[in-house]
């Protein structure tokens, strides 16, 4: 493994894992209230608005939510790379 | 041709590629066996990874099992998705910077503990040989099924596949095998329900045919189907598609519980140690969860067009003019029909159409040899006093499917090769953990640390040899409980390994005196809840008994959150992890190679 030229400093880690913390919070709450929130707990309130051929709530619980953490993953892919790459932590 | 030639065929030439794989990716060292050199891409690893997740449970029984439960099929949809989210945000990155072989591995020295590793190789075990055992049970029966060969030729002959990837290829053949199985069986899934939902919506897609118009007999318009469906129900009298069944909280703790415990499953963990980098290892779960969202999307349209389907044709219908494809599977005990009020047609009402042999405890339908007067099949099993006289088994709605739609032999061949690939990869990452759990963690790292690696490499084949032989011991005698204990697998993994993998990451000052609480805490809790309803009082397993309504199979929820409580709490009382310790945490939170030494000194975090 090489050790890239001017390793991080302490500072600089510990600022990069904030960074990370609050994405990962902020990600995780979209995870949270698609599946628990509309796939699950208000469902049945979800159900009164029809989406295309489904009530939304039914949808979410059995289409959107996965699509939903489909795309989460890419978008902290995505944003992880960046994060990397300011903070200079990139292998 | 045959449906029976087209099978062999495609089961044939399947089988080819796989061993051909295998023979290509031989390994040398105890890397290559154990994480395939750590040289795989993330694409490849993606696909392996969705092969290695999907079982025969979820190729074969996921569909009919939503189809039966309707809305609350989503705890499987979300539950064994959702866990993927988890994986890429909180621990695949960081366990490839560990970059060490297994599970345990990462227990055990981020916990400066040879108990702890100790109990994280049981857990490792149980989970994996729990699982592996549906899934050569699973060979078997797709084996008798389309090719008319005994179930337990079936399960030798799969025996046989996986010896040979998995102990002369290990990681590096079971993740080349894997790539190739999921593209036989994500298009085997595919093909069929295409097929069906042009048939039945005029949609191409199934995820849009699952909210497509469909034409009302009732009106002449056209209603949507999922309506239709629900319209179906009611007619019949069971409760409407669309509509939840279980109690909310039963519905949140079971999905908590999947998502947890699919995160925590050793033998998908291990497949991000195979990726170069930390940033391969997060862009391969997001790969990883797309694979698998191409087939868990289309089972719910899947279910819902395959419910459709046999309600119209089936209810109602003279026994005299039901389609062929019925009595083909008459003859497999997947279907049944008893005319109880003897006007020969067939009704479909709530509840089962049998009951079970006097002095057998399950259901396991029984030909007489006899025939009825319509001339369809007897059975040993005595009528239900319910007004169901239809028995269809969960399995038919994903085997059954080509023939419904009316689709050609050699796609009904398809569903027999991507049922077996699903079976096959899944199997081989479990058998590869149980290896690595013996070899690397058990002897090299506790009992026998003097051998070599030519050593160990040696007893990871051996271990790999006997697991197989013990899966096809399993797979040929099936304990009566593998359902059940299904439960345990996740429970378990939930209760167990996600909080002392996420506290390790997350919490410096989390230390061994904490983790190892937290674990037999969050064990003996999920063990005890599930061992009591499932085994010591099954009659007392309904849902006025369960503890605030929630289910055995949602008991891992609570676990994993009882853990991570008593973890929390003893390790502010405890010593703080050694310095070394800390400094190996520092580093795995950060993807590049750099000195931690003043990490130490920093226990805020």
């Amino acid at each position: 493994m090489n050790t890239a030229p001017g390793t991080p400093s302490k500072e600089r880690r510990h600022a990069y894992w904030r960074a990370n913390l609050r994405l990962m919070a902020a990600l995780l709450t979209i995870w949270f209230a698609v599946s628990y929130g509309c796939g699950i707990l208000f469902v049945d309130e979800l159900d009164a608005i029809r989406f295309g051929g489904f009530g939304l709530g039914f949808w979410f619980a059995q289409q959107g939510s996965i699509y939903v953490f489909v795309v989460l993953i890419f978008v902290y892919v995505w944003q992880m790379n960046r994060l990397d790459r300011r903070y200079g932590v990139n292998e | 041709m045959t449906l029976q030639s087209w099978t062999l065929l495609l089961v044939g030439l399947s089988f080819t590629l796989y061993i051909g794989i295998a023979l290509w990716s031989r390994v040398h060292t105890t890397r290559g066996f154990y994480v395939a050199g750590g040289g795989v891409s993330p694409l490849a690893n993606g696909m392996a990874t969705a092969a290695d997740w999907m079982s025969a449970a979820s190729f074969i029984s996921m569909a009919g099992l939503i189809s039966f439960i309707g809305r609350d099929g989503a705890v499987y949809l979300m539950g064994w998705t959702g866990g993927y989210v988890l994986l890429a945000l909180m621990l695949a990155p960081y366990l490839r910077k560990f970059g060490q072989f297994t599970v345990p591995d990462f227990v055990g020295q981020r916990y400066y503990s040879q108990q702890a590793r100790l109990v994280a190789v049981v857990c490792a075990l149980f989970v994996s040989f729990t699982y592996v055992a549906g899934q050569m049970r699973g060979v078997g029966v797709v084996f008798s099924r389309f090719l008319d060969v005994d179930i337990d030729v079936g399960v030798l002959i799969g025996m046989g596949i996986v010896f040979v990837y998995a102990v002369l290829g290990g990681m590096k053949g079971i993740t080349y095998t894997q790539v190739a199985q999921y593209c036989v069986l994500i298009f085997a899934f595919l093909v069929p329900a295409i097929f069906i939902s042009l048939s039945l919506t005029g949609e191409v897609v199934p995820q849009l045919g699952f909210g497509a118009n469909v034409p009302d007999p009732v009106s002449g318009g056209s209603i949507p189907l999922l309506e239709k469906l629900d319209g179906l129900h009611r007619e019949l009298g069971f409760a409407a598609y669309t509509e939840g069944r279980k109690e909310t909280i039963d519905v949140f703790f079971i999905t908590l519980a999947l998502m947890v415990g699919t995160a925590g499953l050793p033998h998908v963990i291990i497949r991000f140690f195979t990726v170069p980098k930390v940033r391969d290892a997060r862009l391969s779960a997001g790969y990883a969860l797309l694979f698998i969202a191409l087939l868990y999307t289309t089972a719910p349209a899947v279910a819902a067009f395959a419910r459709t389907n046999l309600i119209e044709t089936v209810h109602d219908t003279a026994y005299s003019e039901l389609p062929e494809w019925f009595h083909n599977w008459e003859n497999t005990g997947l279907l049944a029909w008893v005319d109880k009020d003897g006007d020969g047609r067939v009704r479909y009402a709530p509840g089962s159409a049998f009951d079970p042999i006097p002095g057998e405890k399950t259901m396991r339908l029984t030909r007489s040899g006899a025939t009825g007067s319509a001339g369809e099949p007897r059975f040993v099993n005595p009528p239900s006093s319910g007004a169901n006289e239809l028995h269809v088994d969960r399995d038919i709605m994903v085997l059954a499917n080509p023939e419904i739609a009316g689709l050609p032999n050699w796609v009904i061949a398809l569903v027999a090769a991507g049922a077996l690939a699903a079976a096959l990869s899944t199997a081989a990452g479990l058998l590869l953990v149980i290896s690595a759990s013996i070899s690397h963690d058990l002897l090299k790292k506790v009992f026998m640390p003097q051998i070599s690696e030519r050593q160990e490499l040696l007893y990871a084949r051996l271990a790999a040899s006997v697991a197989v032989v013990i899966a096809g011991y399993f797979g040929v005698n099936p304990p009566g409980f593998v359902a059940e204990v299904v439960a345990f697998a996740f429970g378990l993994a939930a209760a167990s390994f996600f909080p002392a993998i996420v506290l390790g990451i997350f919490s410096k000052r989390m230390n061994r005196e904490g983790a190892v609480a937290g674990m037999v805490v969050g064990i003996v809790f999920t063990a005890a809840y599930i061992i009591y309803f499932k085994f010591v009082d099954p009659a007392a397993n309904v849902p006025a008994n369960w503890w605030l309504g929630i289910s055995p199979e949602g008991i891992g929820g609570v676990g994993m959150l009882l853990n991570f409580a008593v973890a929390l709490g003893i390790s502010r009382f405890t010593p703080p992890p050694p310095p070394e310790v800390q400094d190996l945490v520092e580093t795995i939170r950060i993807p590049g190679a750099f000195e931690a030494a003043e990490a130490a000194t920093d226990v805020r975090s």
